[in-house]
């Protein structure tokens, strides 16, 4: 190491650990880790929840909640320890100054009662004798950099008057408003849209490039900082299990967990519709000390050594390690193999069996007035705009677009909750505002998005999934709880959950939970509104291997609205995207997926971030934020952003027209492929 | 800002209206004024000229305008036991209840703020227990008790302050301290927990990440927020101080609106009653407006809402 190391590393820290005390136990939440960030280079620390990365950030400028504890060898910042720094020097001389942070959540990270402009300014005015023209200058610059129009005018602007993708980008001015000489990323994208992702990742690299600043980006999207990162650490249960290049850990990953990992992804294998390889369990309890190693319990190749012995630190070179016993070596081939041979035992040409159409949506529009204040004009909200789709027997149909685009107005007025101004949605043949709402229920069944607050909370697991039973008056008490145990088993939740309660179960768990909920009156059709989008991506896998199994033990069709794309390409047969309430383009899913023909589907393919350690983030050549409905644009509702508009765009809505298969609503689309490839 | 005011104000015009006829109603339909004031025994005739007299015989909805348009300009009646215009009897009673309900709520603040305050810096250490305990006693004690105790304790055992009435304001110094310890409780636990709360937040944390600390934190990023509950809870322990304290007004002989209120409901003093009645409500109407129209200033997200 010595001095050639020390004149490029910027920040170098030694035995890191955090410790919370809870009323029983303490929580140890990271356990001594080591870290070296070199100058201008980002550091990519990977996880699922609870492994302890955001700790480890927060750590090193000592803004832990109250309660947690935090000891470490050494934190070198420059040069200069920040172990031993009062918090009166870390908050004058280094927080916001030289180093910069951006947060998670940016609906709540800017303080509401504020504008945008004192938030900025005040940044530099607090730590330099800078004027507050000076600051607003500075402010306008950094705002332009990050490509909100109109800076001047925004800086009166309070938080709740911008979108998400907004306000992230004000967070990351924000942060950069001294130059700091680091600047820490905590999922700075994960709560927005893929192509606000894309654009506000593009831009990082973009700034850190400009600056010179180096960077830590925390994620747990390893498509994220396969193209984002120089560096990997891989976190498990408060440790890092394996470090180095990003190409080098993601090509060759020595331990498990992160061969685990990566094998969770879908089409990290390029090949869809098998099974994902899965992490069985969950993460240990961190409380207490672990006896050998953390991942033990879920390992598949644990030995009787890993449960007993602390792991060695195997050293390959130069900043590359991990931290692994290395029982009966096996090579990830091996383990794709088996995936491989797995997915070849469920029947294969399931997809290509094309069956009748089940649902057919025919020209549905629908248009909600909106008033604005007790004396606000009613102005019309357009959430759809004659959409068409069919449900093919037995087929996946993903529905992808981004917040706001009217998904969830579709998928309420599929399962006849919201009544359509015109247009029709035909089940079986029959129209649905003409099912008895029972027989409706058992035909169509939703799985919603977030486990923890679709199911009732003061009802046990037992109750949850017999309801629909009960409601329909279906068999006796024992029947009904004979046939509750049958799905559970079929879901993979264990018996013994029968009495338990939502909370006293793992997010995989609840998730299996609702899924079995819906499944008990043997649907014809499933709706799925984003069912993994709140998951980690082992549980994710485990997830869609069971939607993919049950599909072919029930013969089921599944309607899945989503916005990750690898997700679509893993599961769908055919993908249907929606904007503004319109749906722009439907196909099959390698159709549309590999030669978009909508420049909006071609915009979110390339902000799909596969892993690909090499590649960087592309721009997706997207202008602007998604519009306010409230505001739809006059001829082709995407012109304002698309790259390819002119005068006919502007002013003519365009219809829909078959190309190849595929269903198109573009003036452009015969020759968008080769334009936008240019 | 300007649609909220409008608003705003509609509404509270809106609930004066129904206050001031559910208060006319009350009284005109729950009793016979005519018999009230001829007095339980008096003979028919006696009853039905009162009646005729006062106007009581006219239709309820000539009467309520009537009356409502009187009190509009100012004209409350008479009152049928003091024998004078009820506007001068509120005129001589007001200043001594605002004066004493303004000097109360300053108490409460400067109590209740700074060991809200002070209690979320620092969460379950003494300062935290110390405040809490004293929220609990305050809460504990009853009025009349502390007034007793602080008249023993500040002017008999040691004269200094004076033991009744309302002439200086020397007078005021301990009335003031007991009826604004009784707020003292509400407000001290408000502003804890949502002190708490504010600097728990994200972007609390992000001021932190940018560098703040210390007073600057709580007072340039989190007292902002913090105040919005306070302000509303304060409106309404000002509208109690201000609707006349009868207790400590007893306890001190103090000449108030509370002690006015309670004499002439033992009077059976309806035009009195029913002006007090409606001008207590109509405080608390126009403090909760207030309270609102402060927390749209305070918070962009209500004002333009």
């Amino acid at each position: 190491m010595g001095s050639e190391m020390s004149t490029t590393s910027i920040l170098d820290i030694q035995n890191l650990s955090v410790d919370i005390p809870t009323d029983s136990s303490t929580l140890h939440a990271v356990r001594g880790i080591s870290l070296e960030l070199n100058r201008g280079e980002t550091l990519g620390i990977v996880g699922e929840s609870g492994s302890g990365k955001s700790m480890t950030a927060l750590a090193l400028m000592n803004l832990l909640p109250p309660a947690a504890k935090r000891s470490a060898g050494c934190i070198s910042f420059e040069g200069s320890d920040l172990t031993h720094a009062t918090e009166q020097e870390l908050a004058s001389k280094i927080r916001g100054q030289r180093i910069g942070m951006i947060f998670q959540e940016p609906m709540t990270s800017l303080n509401p009662v504020y504008s945008i402009g004192r938030q900025l300014k005040e940044t530099m005015t607090l730590h330099r004798k800078v004027s507050e023209s000076e600051a607003e200058k500075r402010a306008i610059y950094l705002l332009e950099k990050v490509g909100l129009p109109d800076p001047a005018s925004r800086l009166k602007q309070y938080p709740h008057e911008l979108s998400g993708g907004q306000r992230q980008r004000v967070m990351i001015a924000m942060a950069l408003m001294n130059e700091p000489e680091l600047l820490i990323a905590d999922e700075p994208t994960t709560a927005l849209d893929v192509t606000i992702q894309a654009q506000i990742l593009h831009l990082l690299r973009e700034l850190q490039q400009e600056f010179g600043m180096s960077m830590i980006l925390i994620t747990h999207d390893l498509g994220v900082v396969s193209r984002a990162a120089d560096h990997i650490a891989v976190m498990y249960a408060g440790d890092i299990v394996e470090t180095g290049r990003t190409a080098e850990v993601l090509e060759d990953p020595r331990h498990p967990y992160t061969q685990g990992l990566l094998e969770c992804v879908p089409g990290y294998r390029g090949t869809s519709q098998q099974r994902l390889g899965a992490i069985p369990g969950i993460v240990p309890a961190m409380t207490g000390t672990i006896s050998g190693c953390a991942f033990a319990s879920r390992c598949p190749r644990a030995a009787d050594i890993c449960k007993t012995d602390t792991p060695p630190t195997k050293a390959l070179q130069q900043g590359r390690y991990f931290v692994c016993h290395e029982p009966n070596i096996q090579t990830p081939e091996n383990t794709a193999n088996t995936a491989r041979e797995a997915a070849n035992q469920t029947p294969e040409d399931s997809a290509l069996k094309k069956g009748e159409p089940i649902l057919t949506v025919d020209g549905v529009s629908c248009t909600f007035m909106v008033r604005r204040g007790l004396f606000g004009k009613r102005k019309p909200l357009q959430a759809m705009d004659n959409v068409s789709l069919t449900l093919n027997k037995g087929e996946v149909l993903a529905l992808v677009g981004e917040s706001g685009c009217g998904k969830s107005t579709l998928t309420r007025t599929i399962m006849g909750l919201q009544k359509p101004d015109s247009g029709s949605v035909t089940l079986n043949g029959r129209r649905i505002e003409n099912l008895p709402p029972m027989e409706r229920a058992r035909m169509i069944q939703p799985i919603f998005q977030d486990p923890y607050s679709s199911l009732n909370p003061r009802k046990t697991i037992g109750e949850i999934i017999t309801k629909p039973l009960a409601v329909h008056r279906i068999g006796s008490r024992q029947e009904q709880h004979a046939q509750a145990r049958r799905i559970m088993e079929l879901v993979g939740l264990p018996t013994r959950v029968f009495n338990s309660y939502p909370d006293q179960l793992s997010g995989g768990q609840r998730q299996r939970a609702a899924i079995g909920r819906a499944l008990i009156m043997n649907p014809e059709v499933v709706i799925c509104d984003e069912p993994t989008s709140a998951l980690d991506v082992s549980v994710q896998a485990q997830i869609l291997n069971l939607l993919l199994d049950l599909r072919d033990e029930m013969d089921l069709t599944y309607l899945f609205v989503t916005h990750n794309l690898s997700v679509v390409q893993h599961m769908a047969d055919r993908v249907a995207v929606m904007y503004l309430g319109e749906i722009v383009e439907c196909g099959d899913r390698d159709q549309v997926m590999t030669d978009p023909k909508h420049p909006y589907t071609h915009a979110l393919m390339d902000s799909a971030l596969s892993i690909s350690p090499g590649e960087t983030v592309p721009d997706p050549g997207l202008a602007g934020d998604f519009p306010n409905p409230m505001n739809r644009p006059s001829g082709c509702p995407f012109h304002p952003r698309c790259p390819l508009a002119d005068q006919q765009c502007r002013e003519q809505a365009p219809g829909p027209e078959l190309i190849d298969n595929t269903l198109v609503q573009c003036w452009k689309a015969k020759t968008s492929g080769s334009q936008l490839k240019s | 800002m300007f649609t909220y005011i409008l608003r705003r104000g509609l509404m509270a015009i809106l609930v004066a209206l129904t206050v001031s006829f559910g208060t006319f109603a009350l009284f005109h339909y729950a009793t016979d004024p005519a018999q009230t004031i001829a007095g339980e025994d008096a003979p028919q005739e006696m009853v039905d000229d009162i009646r005729e007299q006062y106007g009581f015989d006219r239709p309820a909805a000539v009467q309520y305008f009537d009356w409502l348009g009187s009190t509009l300009q100012g004209d409350f009646g008479e009152s049928y036991f003091w024998k004078q215009p009820v506007v001068q009897l509120i005129k001589d009673h007001a200043p001594v209840t605002i004066t004493l309900a303004l000097a109360s709520l300053s108490v409460t603040i400067l109590i209740a703020l700074p060991l809200g305050i002070s209690a979320a810096l620092k969460p379950n250490s003494w300062v935290d227990r110390f405040a809490l305990s004293t929220a609990v006693s305050a809460q504990a004690i009853p009025n009349f008790w502390l007034g007793l105790m602080l008249i023993i304790l500040f002017a008999v055992t040691f004269p200094i302050f004076p033991v009744s009435g309302d002439a200086t304001w020397r007078h005021f110094v301990l009335p003031s301290l007991v009826l604004g310890a009784s707020s003292v409780p509400a407000v001290m636990r408000l502003t804890r927990t949502g002190l708490l709360d504010v600097l728990s937040s994200d972007y609390i944390r992000t001021a932190r990440a940018k560098g703040f600390m210390g007073y600057r934190l709580i007072l340039q990023q989190a007292m902002r927020n913090a105040l919005l509950p306070i302000v509303s809870v304060l409106a309404v322990q000002l509208g109690n101080k201000l609707g006349g304290s009868v207790v400590t007004e007893s306890v001190f002989s103090m000449n108030g609106l509370g002690r006015l209120a309670v004499e002439s409901i033992f009077n059976s003093d309806i035009p009195t009653v029913q002006s007090l009645i409606l001008i207590f409500v109509l405080t608390f109407v126009l403090l909760t407006l207030a309270a609102d129209l402060i927390n749209a200033w305070l918070d962009p997200r209500i004002r333009m809402g």
